[in-house]
Formats: structure tokens, C-alpha cells, sequence
């Protein structure tokens, strides 16, 4: 973050309270605008003003407000929104939440400052996402297809295995007949060092980290500045895909972190709280960021948006959660009960949904059969597992002998659909032809989904 | 012209002081980028303003300046097939100004004032007008010719008018002499966005809006000029469901209201209604759709405003005659915008952090729907019907915004995730949906499908009124357990949900079903029901009738384009009598 130094300074801290400070008789202070603040210890912080009130400042402090006093901390007024000097060569390196770069490599020496807020995309200069995103896992890419400049969250839950499957997907994700790699832009807030080296030694290991663009905040990093970090990995990714041309993935872990800063600062704001302590402008907050993916008329980059979001509780009904799905372009649900089962990757396939599939597959794309497979797989799985609760209550042998095979479909669906290991790469052929394999499995007539005339063409029993 | 100072920024609302004389809800332009804003409190000298554009980077000491007027909208030809933000900018043009990102402070005026329009005028001078009058008309795309009106408050003597010939949108076209003097007449006219254009009288709506949707129509109709309300969680498939009703639905104008929602569902309508055919007229779709996009990142006190510009908008072309369908997508979006801007005032919260004057506003927007007589000296029929999705946290229909809006609205299209999952689409709920129109459109249907209309729906939905019963009684015992009849029953509501209230909104031909196919379709259900319970009641065994070849034509029937479903449609039906016949 680069600060001018036309700057006003002050000593006129009059309130310290949560992460917020109130400053007295400012002039001339912008909403929004960055400070930077000399503690009294003389170390430097820095923070943001919320609100402006005649000559009175809200600040919020990123790094904490533990040490501030009310007679000797200095504030100064930078005058500028915040704004991050952004790089070509920012490719490859690893910064901090706040934009420093941590991997002891050279300053970034900026080609452009831009505002990290960003502006809204004119709805009109939209392109609409349309390119399919081979990542290599079956669930997604027969199921719920990533097209690029979408944005599709990981909903997952602790304990379960979303970091592995978002750095595989990083690893895999491709698009058929393009030479080109996605860039990645990761962004972590407050997760763990383990967590984070396990993303840093996966990139290392495959290679990617020389396309790989990292903003860190542990979980020991202070919880304030997570406010500012996926606005910064955002920034950098706009930067790259619209200016210099680049297919970006953007990796956000763990945006429940962040939402808790949030109702944080809130909190010590005393505004009117929303469901369970959130804020109520929690919606149009996270709607600035994940709006932030796409593609736009005439340009060559995209942004594709990958959040990884754990629910607490396994509560899909938690605000977090469905304040997303609300702005998403679907989601992928990670299940426990298919984990405790040992299939990996757990991707339950009944709530997950991507919006923008029908645009990204079909002839041309994938194959002219895609959506009337992944329609019938749904239906018959659904099927499959009202059958399995049914099961449990009246016995196996009260059940006739069509819903015995949609049992053993569901079965089979999960061990060899499903299931895929940590490293492989299934083609689209692959994926929609085990699709069929599958489908064999019940009897001809119950297959409404698929178009007459695939049937022949693709089903194993002609072949 | 009154001008202040800002003292208090916070957000979307900012507080400026010299600002006596200034009106509630009075336009303003705030600081030194002149953003717009709107009155929304006064008190002494000092007055609440929210803007509606970033206010990041605003200083106290900024002057406010008052512009005499509440916030309006432009009306007149240059509407169609254009796309707005919430206070009416358009957003193509702005495009041009400020590049893909929007930014702040763009003044673009709504409507194109170079542009020239073929005004074709209807009367002549000398005779006597009122306002909602036609003096003349404009042929704006090529579905929609836009009538130019007397302005509601104008009445008096036509002295001029002008002739056929090629005019801006602020040339003057008429004069008329009233008691207060000669008022000049434009093609454009502005209006508030809160306050409703004038109507003679309300009538009540009797005529289907039929959108070509099977569990709509037939089940759950909604009538020209009625309300509905649609509440699902995410990924229930609200927006094809809206998208669906503005592609196909009968009105004569659609007004798509993108409330606080994705910015690539624009994109979506922007770039697929100009390829679709409008079944009725044979012209693009977007020539007869205005779009209102504010997206969920755009700012959020126009996100307040835009519902009301949308509905003005409708209300312009309902006075002209026409029938307008409003789809609003999504209401609580428009509901959490008012929730964020009475935070910013510290008001005290009514339900859930919502302000206590929820009900009310979603009761006056809802209100502005309906069939009515249009003002002006001859009498015209025309309608607004709204459609509202509602975007209930976790699905929940018991909070504030949902309930609220069931209180209003005539039509419930409940849209349950458990069906999503299933890939039933479209996702409503047959058991907890309802519509009051059923009784009022019975007379279209009878008239234009069969007299038999409302008994065949009435049996289907007694009969999936049964299943949901006997699915209880088979999740204790197996499908075992039933006896022939019932299990006759259940395949028939298998057939009612797959093949009759499934609809594909991808596949070519099933995207929209007309009135005739729908009735015909549910008919051949309810035969094949009648028929096995006939054949059942001769000893024929549950299992033998249940798998009777006809069948799988059922199941395609949907498929089949109108051209030969009226020849094939006989032969399923009489192949079921044979066939059940012959079990």
C-alpha cells in the first residue's frame, strides 16, 4: 500500500475502543480515506476512517488497537483511499494481508496504483461466461461445469478435505484446446500456518508457484486487517486478467473469517445487527468482492472466483453460507457423510448446483450428450438415495425390483463416479462415459432425461 | 436553489446542515463530483441524504445543492430494449463515457435528446383533450408503437399540433390552451418515481396472463393485473423462473427489474432476448422489454430506488393501453436496502433489523399493480402484473419479507430446494403453492381449451393432494403394502410430476407450452387414470396396467412440437383406451 505524503497529522485520539479509534478536531477528513498511526511505542499501523462527523473521525485500525493511547499515539490523514501498486512481476511472490510483500524478495516497483475498493462492471459491458473449465474431477465437470469468469464457492465444513480439492483444482483446471495456464491469485484469511504451507508446499511441488500470486493473513495476523486482504488479491487479479490478459482463478480461504471481522467491527460500531450479530450490509459487502468475477466484452482475461467457505455447524442455512449462495454462481457442497464413508472427494452433488453450466457445455463445448447425462444422473442418484432412507425403515425385500437397481446405481455412483484420487485427471469423454456406464445400470426405459437419439449413440448396451 | 454543507458521512447516508426549504424526497447533487442523492429526513436546518453512488473519498465542508425537485423518470420513446441502473441512467451510454467499470458522478440524461422519432399524430386541433389523451403516435421497435399522451394533469382546448414528420424527444408536439395558460407539449414527460401515475378505476383481473408454463398456467394462474409472489432459496431456480415468465408470458411490454442481484443475469437477458422469438408477434423479444439492472455491487440506496423506477416505467406504457408484466428479481434485496439506509439513520428496528415501515412500502409497491380503466376521454383496459421473487435467508418463509408479501399478493409460487436438488424443475411446490385467480380465469380457459378445464384440474390436484398422503403411508409400510388402486394412483401423479409439471426451460420446444397443449396433456394424464381404474375394476392386474407401452408416449409428449401434437395427441389417447382395454 503506498502512502502520499501529503499528509495532516494529529494527536487528538480522544476514544480507543474494540478496533476502533475516534479522532477529534480534524478538518478536511475524506470517508474512507487511509491513515497511518504512530503508536506510541513508535511502531506504524494502519487504519481507515468509517464515518466523518463534523470534526470527529471514526478509524478503524487494521493491525490492532492494543498499545494506543489517547495522549501520544499520532494520527496521519493520507489523504488517498487505500490503494495497492500493482505489478506485473507481482506474479510468483507472497505478500501480507496488507499488500507487504513476506517472502524476502525486492519491493514491487509499481506499474499502476489502483483503488482496491474497485468500481462496480457495467452490467452492459459484460461478457457472458461461456468456456468450459476442464478441472478433472467428474462431480464438477459432469455435474456442476465451472465456465470461466464464474464464480463457484467450495461450501465445506471443518475437518473435511477442501483445501486439498481447491489446490487440485488449481493444479487441473484447464481449458480444452488453450495452451494457456490460469494464473492463480490466493488469498488466505485467518487460516492456519499449516494450512497455508499446505497450499504453499502444493504450488512448490507441482511447479505453479512462478504463476501463483499470494496475499497471507493467518490466523495470529490481526483479524481487522482480513477486511482489506481478498480486496487486494481481487485488486491484483483485475489487474492481470483485464490489463494484461491473463485467465486468473481466485482462491479465497476462509471467507467466514473474513464475515467474523466483520461483524467485528460492526460490533463496535453499535450498529443494528442483522441475523446472528452479522450486519446488515453483509450482502452488498460480499457482493462487492464476488462480483468482482467475470469477463468483459472485447478483453481477453478473466476472472474466475473459487471461495472456499466453512460452514459453521454444517449449516447451510447459516448467513454466511446463504448470503453467498445468493450471490454465487452456485456452489459446490462438501458432505460429511460421504467423507466419514472414505470417498474423496466428498462432493455431494444433490445441493450443489452451477448457474452458469448450461451456457459452458454441449456440443461444441463438451459433447452434445452432457446435459441429458448429468440430468439423469441427478434424478436417478436422487432417486437412489429417497430409496436408501426407505431402506432403512421397511428392509431390502419390500422394495421392488426397479427400485432395487436405482440402490445399487446410487451405490455405484458414489464408489466409481464420485470417487477419484487426490491426482487424477479424468477427461470430459471419461467422466460422460462413465456417466453411461453408469446409467446401464437401470432399466432403458427409465432413462427420460437423455434425448432418444443419444441413447444408441452412447449407451454401453449398443456399443 | 438551496445550498448546504456536509457535517456527517457515513456509508450510503451522509448529513448536511443549511438545508431549510429543501422537500422530502427532493433530488439533490452531493459534493464536488455532484453525486445524486435523495431527502430522506428533516430536521431544523439540517437534512438526511442518501446517495446513490460510492461516497468513499467525501469530505465534510462539500456543498449539497438542492435541484426543486423529487426524483424522476423520463418517459417517452427511447424506453425499450434499453437498459437502465436504478435511477434510470443508461447504462450502455455510460459504457461509452466511462469505460467497463462504472464510475462516479456520470450525468448522462435517461433519454436520448438528439435522437429523432417519426411522430405520427392521431388528432387534430381544435378539439378538447384530457390528460392520459393520445395526441399522436411513435413506432418505437418493431412490436411496440408508443402512443404520445396529454400528460395526466393537462385538460383544456388542442390549439396545434404538429405534423407527421421526425422530432426529438423535447420538441415541443403540442400545445394545449387550459385554464392556466397555453402548456407546450413534448413527447417526453417526467414523472415521480413514488408517486403512482393516475387511473380512472380499477377493475378486477379475469383474463390469464398465460406464460406458457405448465405449473403456472394450469395449477397456480396468475391473472393479467395480479400479484404474485415467489419465494425459494438459492438454487431453487427463481431467476429461470422469472427469465422463463419474461420470455413467454403474453403482456405487450415486460419490465425486468434485476433488484440487487448478479450482474451476469443481465448480461444473460442482454444477450438472449434478441435472439428469442415472441411466440405472439414473431419479433425479437427485446423489442418489447425494458431492463432496470442494479446489481447486487452497485450502489446500494438505488437498489431502494429501482423497483420504483420500474414500476413508473410500467405505468407509463399500462396508460398507453398496453399490458405490462413487471418481474422484480429480487424483492428482498429491494428490502434489505431499505433495512441498510434505516441503520445508517439509527432507527429503531422493527422484525429482524428490518424498519417498521416494511409492510407498508411493500404493500403501496405491490398495490401499483392491477387491471384498470386509464384516464383520458375514451376508456381503455390495461394491466400491470408483478411478479416478485423473494429471497428468504436459509428458506426460511416464516421472516418478515416473505410473510409480508404473502399479505399482499394473490399468487404464491412456493420454490422448494428438495425439488431443485431432484432437478424438478420448474421447482414449485404444488402442495403449498396457491393461487385466488383459479375461479376468476376459469371462463378464458373454458372458452379457449375445454369445458372440461377445471374438473381435469381439479382431479390432478386432488390426486397429488392423495399422493402426498399415501407417500406417508408407504415410507411406513413399502410400496408393497398398497393395494392395486392406490398404486394406480401413484403411477398417474408420476406421470402428473414428470411429464406434465416438469418443464425444461433448455429444450427447444418444451420451453413453452400453450394453452391448448396443456390442457390437452393433462387431459391424456386423467384419461389414462380413468382408464386403468376402469380396467383394474374388470380384474386386470396393477402391475400389467402399469406397464402398458403407451406410456413412454406420454412421457414424450411434451417434446412434441404444436404442429404434430394435434394429430399425435388422439392417437396416445385412443391408444390408452386400447390398450388399458386389453390388459
Amino acid at each position: 500500500m503506498k502512502i502520499d505524503i501529503k499528509t495532516r497529522e494529529y494527536t487528538t485520539v480522544s476514544e480507543v475502543s474494540g478496533p476502533l479509534m475516534i479522532v477529534e478536531g480534524v478538518e478536511g477528513v475524506a470517508y474512507n480515506e487511509i491513515v497511518e498511526i504512530e503508536t506510541p511505542a513508535g511502531d506504524n499501523r494502519r487504519g481507515q476512517v468509517l464515518e466523518v462527523k463534523g470534526d470527529l473521525a471514526v478509524v478503524q485500525v487494521f493491525e490492532g488497537t492494543s498499545d494506543l493511547n489517547t495522549s501520544t499515539t499520532k494520527v496521519r490523514f493520507t489523504g488517498q483511499t487505500a490503494k495497492l501498486g500493482v505489478a506485473p512481476d507481482m506474479l510468483g511472490r507472497v505478500f501480507n494481508g496488507t499488500g507487504i510483500p513476506i517472502d524476502g524478495g525486492p519491493e514491487i516497483i509499481p506499474d499502476k496504483e489502483l483503488d482496491i475498493s474497485g468500481n462496480p462492471m457495467n452490467p452492459s459491458a459484460r461478457e457472458f461466461p461461456a468456456e468450459f473449465i476442464e478441472t478433472g474431477i467428474s462431480t464438477i465437470d459432469g455435474m456442476n461445469t465451472l465456465v470461466r469468469g464464474q464464480k463457484l464457492p467450495i461450501f465445506t465444513g471443518s475437518g473435511l478435505p477442501h483445501n486439498e480439492l481447491a489446490a487440485q483444482i488449481a493444479r487441473q483446471a484447464k481449458v480444452i484446446g488453450e495452451e494457456t495456464e490460469f494464473a492463480v491469485v490466493f488469498a488466505a484469511m485467518g487460516i492456519t500456518h499449516e494450512e497455508a504451507n499446505y497450499f504453499m508446499r502444493d504450488f512448490e511441488r507441482t511447479g505453479a508457484l512462478e504463476r501463483v500470486t499470494v496475499f497471507m493473513n493467518l490466523a495470529d495476523d490481526p483479524a481487522i486487517e482480513r477486511i482489506i486482504t481478498p480486496k487486494m488479491a481481487l485488486t491484483t487479479a483485475e489487474y492481470f486478467a483485464f490489463e494484461l490478459n491473463m485467465h486468473v482463478l481466485v482462491i479465497l480461504t476462509d471467507l467466514t473469517n473474513y464475515c467474523e471481522a466483520l461483524r467485528e467491527i460492526s460490533a463496535a460500531r453499535d450498529e443494528v445487527p442483522g441475523r446472528r450479530g452479522y450486519p446488515g450490509y453483509m450482502y452488498t459487502d460480499l457482493a462487492t468482492m464476488y462480483e468482482r468475477a467475470g469477463r468483459i466484452t472485447g478483453k481477453e482475461g478473466s476472472i474466475t472466483q473459487m471461495p472456499i467457505l466453512v460452514m459453521p455447524q454444517d449449516d447451510i442455512t447459516h448467513p454466511i453460507p446463504d448470503l453467498t449462495g445468493y450471490i454465487t454462481e452456485g456452489q459446490i457442497v462438501l458432505s460429511r457423510d460421504l467423507n466419514r464413508k472414505g470417498i474423496y472427494p466428498p462432493v455431494d452433488v444433490l445441493p450443489s448446483l452451477s448457474r452458469l453450466m448450461s451456457g459452458g457445455i454441449g456440443e461444441g463445448q463438451t459433447r452434445e450428450d452432457h446435459s441429458g447425462v448429468s440430468d439423469q444422473l441427478y434424478s436417478a442418484y436422487a432417486e437412489g438415495r429417497d430409496l436408501r432412507d426407505l431402506m432403512a425403515v421397511v428392509g431390502e425385500e419390500a422394495l421392488t425390483e426397479r427400485d432395487r437397481k436405482f440402490l445399487n446405481f446410487a451405490e455405484a455412483f458414489e464408489k466409481r463416479f464420485i470417487t477419484q484420487t487426490g491426482d487424477e485427471d479424468r477427461s470430459i469423454q471419461e467422466t460422460l462415459d462413465l456417466g453411461w456406464e453408469l446409467l446401464s445400470l437401470l432399466p432403458e426405459a427409465e432413462l427420460k432425461r437423455v434425448r432418444a437419439e443419444h441413447i444408441p449413440k452412447y449407451h454401453p448396451a449398443y456399443k | 436553489m438551496i445550498t448546504g454543507n456536509i457535517i456527517k458521512i457515513a456509508g450510503p447516508v451522509i448529513v448536511g446542515n443549511g438545508m431549510k426549504g429543501t422537500q422530502m424526497y427532493e433530488m439533490v447533487k452531493v459534493g464536488n463530483d455532484n453525486l445524486i442523492g435523495e431527502i430522506i429526513e428533516l430536521e431544523g436546518d439540517t437534512a438526511t441524504i442518501q446517495v446513490y453512488e460510492e461516497t468513499a473519498g467525501m469530505k465534510p465542508g462539500e456543498p449539497i445543492e438542492s435541484t426543486g425537485g423529487p426524483l424522476s423518470v423520463e418517459l417517452g420513446p427511447g424506453i425499450i430494449g434499453s437498459i437502465f441502473d436504478g435511477i434510470q441512467r443508461p447504462l450502455e451510454k455510460i459504457k461509452f463515457l466511462t469505460g467497463d467499470y462504472l464510475q462516479r458522478g456520470v450525468s448522462v440524461p435517461s433519454l436520448d435528446k438528439e435522437k429523432k422519432w417519426t411522430f405520427d399524430p392521431i388528432l387534430t386541433a381544435g378539439s378538447e383533450v384530457k390528460g392520459g389523451d393520445i395526441l399522436g403516435e411513435v413506432q418505437e421497435t418493431s412490436a411496440i408503437l408508443q402512443k404520445i399522451m396529454v400528460p395526466p394533469s393537462v385538460e383544456g382546448k388542442l390549439i396545434s399540433i404538429a405534423s407527421k414528420g421526425d422530432y426529438t424527444v423535447e420538441e415541443e408536439i403540442a400545445e394545449v390552451e387550459t385554464s392556466k395558460g397555453i402548456i407546450k407539449i413534448p413527447m417526453m414527460q417526467k414523472w415521480p418515481v413514488r408517486v403512482g401515475r393516475p387511473y380512472k378505476q380499477k377493475l378486477d383481473p379475469d383474463i390469464p396472463l398465460v406464460t406458457g408454463q405448465r405449473a403456472q398456467d394450469t395449477f397456480f394462474p396468475v391473472a393479467k393485473g395480479g400479484t404474485s409472489a415467489m419465494p425459494g432459496p438459492f438454487g431453487s431456480g427463481k431467476t429461470v423462473t422469472q427469465q422463463q415468465l419474461a420470455k413467454w408470458a403474453d403482456a405487450d411490454i415486460i419490465v425486468y427489474v434485476g433488484c440487487g442481484e448478479r450482474g451476469n443475469e443481465m448480461t444473460e437477458v442482454l444477450k438472449e432476448f434478441p435472439k428469442l422469438e415472441d411466440p405472439k408477434t414473431g419479433k425479437p423479444l427485446m423489442d418489447r422489454t425494458v431492463l432496470i439492472a442494479n446489481t447486487s455491487n452497485m450502489p446500494v440506496a438505488a437498489r431502494e430506488a429501482c423497483v420504483y423506477t420500474g414500476i413508473t416505467i410500467a405505468e407509463y406504457f399500462r396508460d398507453m393501453g398496453y399490458d405490462v408484466a413487471l418481474m422484480a428479481d429480487s424483492t428482498s434485496r429491494w428490502a434489505e436496502a431499505m433495512r441498510e439506509i434505516s441503520g445508517r439513520l439509527e432507527e429503531m428496528p422493527g422484525e429482524e433489523g428490518y424498519p417498521a415501515y416494511l409492510a407498508s412500502r411493500l404493500a403501496q409497491f405491490y398495490e401499483r399493480a392491477g387491471r384498470i380503466t386509464t384516464v383520458g376521454t375514451e376508456d381503455k383496459t390495461s394491466s400491470i402484473t408483478v411478479v416478485g421473487a423473494v429471497s428468504p435467508p436459509g428458506g426460511d418463509l416464516s421472516e418478515p419479507v416473505t410473510q409480508n408479501t404473502l399479505r399482499i399478493s394473490k399468487v404464491f409460487w412456493a420454490l422448494d430446494s428438495s425439488l431443485a436438488d431432484k432437478r424438478h424443475f420448474p421447482s414449485i411446490d404444488w402442495l403449498q403453492s396457491y393461487s385466488l385467480y383459479v375461479d376468476s380465469v376459469e371462463d378464458w380457459w373454458k372458452t379457449n381449451t375445454g369445458s372440461d378445464w377445471r374438473v381435469t384440474r381439479d382431479k390432478a390436484m386432488a390426486l397429488l393432494q392423495k399422493e402426498s398422503e399415501l407417500q406417508e403411508i408407504v415410507q411406513l409400510v413399502g410400496p408393497d403394502a398398497l393395494p392395486d388402486r392406490e398404486r394406480i394412483t401413484l403411477e398417474t401423479t408420476r406421470m402428473i410430476r414428470e411429464d406434465f409439471l416438469q418443464q425444461n426451460a433448455y429444450h427447444e420446444v418444451d420451453t413453452y407450452c400453450a394453452p391448448i397443449k396443456q390442457y390437452e396433456m393433462l387431459k391424456t394424464i386423467i384419461s389414462y387414470h380413468e382408464n386403468a381404474e376402469a380396467a383394474l375394476d374388470r380384474g386386470a392386474a396393477s402391475t400389467d396396467i402399469i406397464t402398458i407401452p403407451v406410456k413412454d408416449d406420454i412421457g414424450r409428449m411434451k417434446y412434441l412440437p404444436e404442429s404434430e401434437f394435434e394429430v399425435k395427441v388422439k392417437e396416445i389417447q385412443a391408444d390408452i383406451v386400447k390398450q388399458c382395454s386389453e390388459v
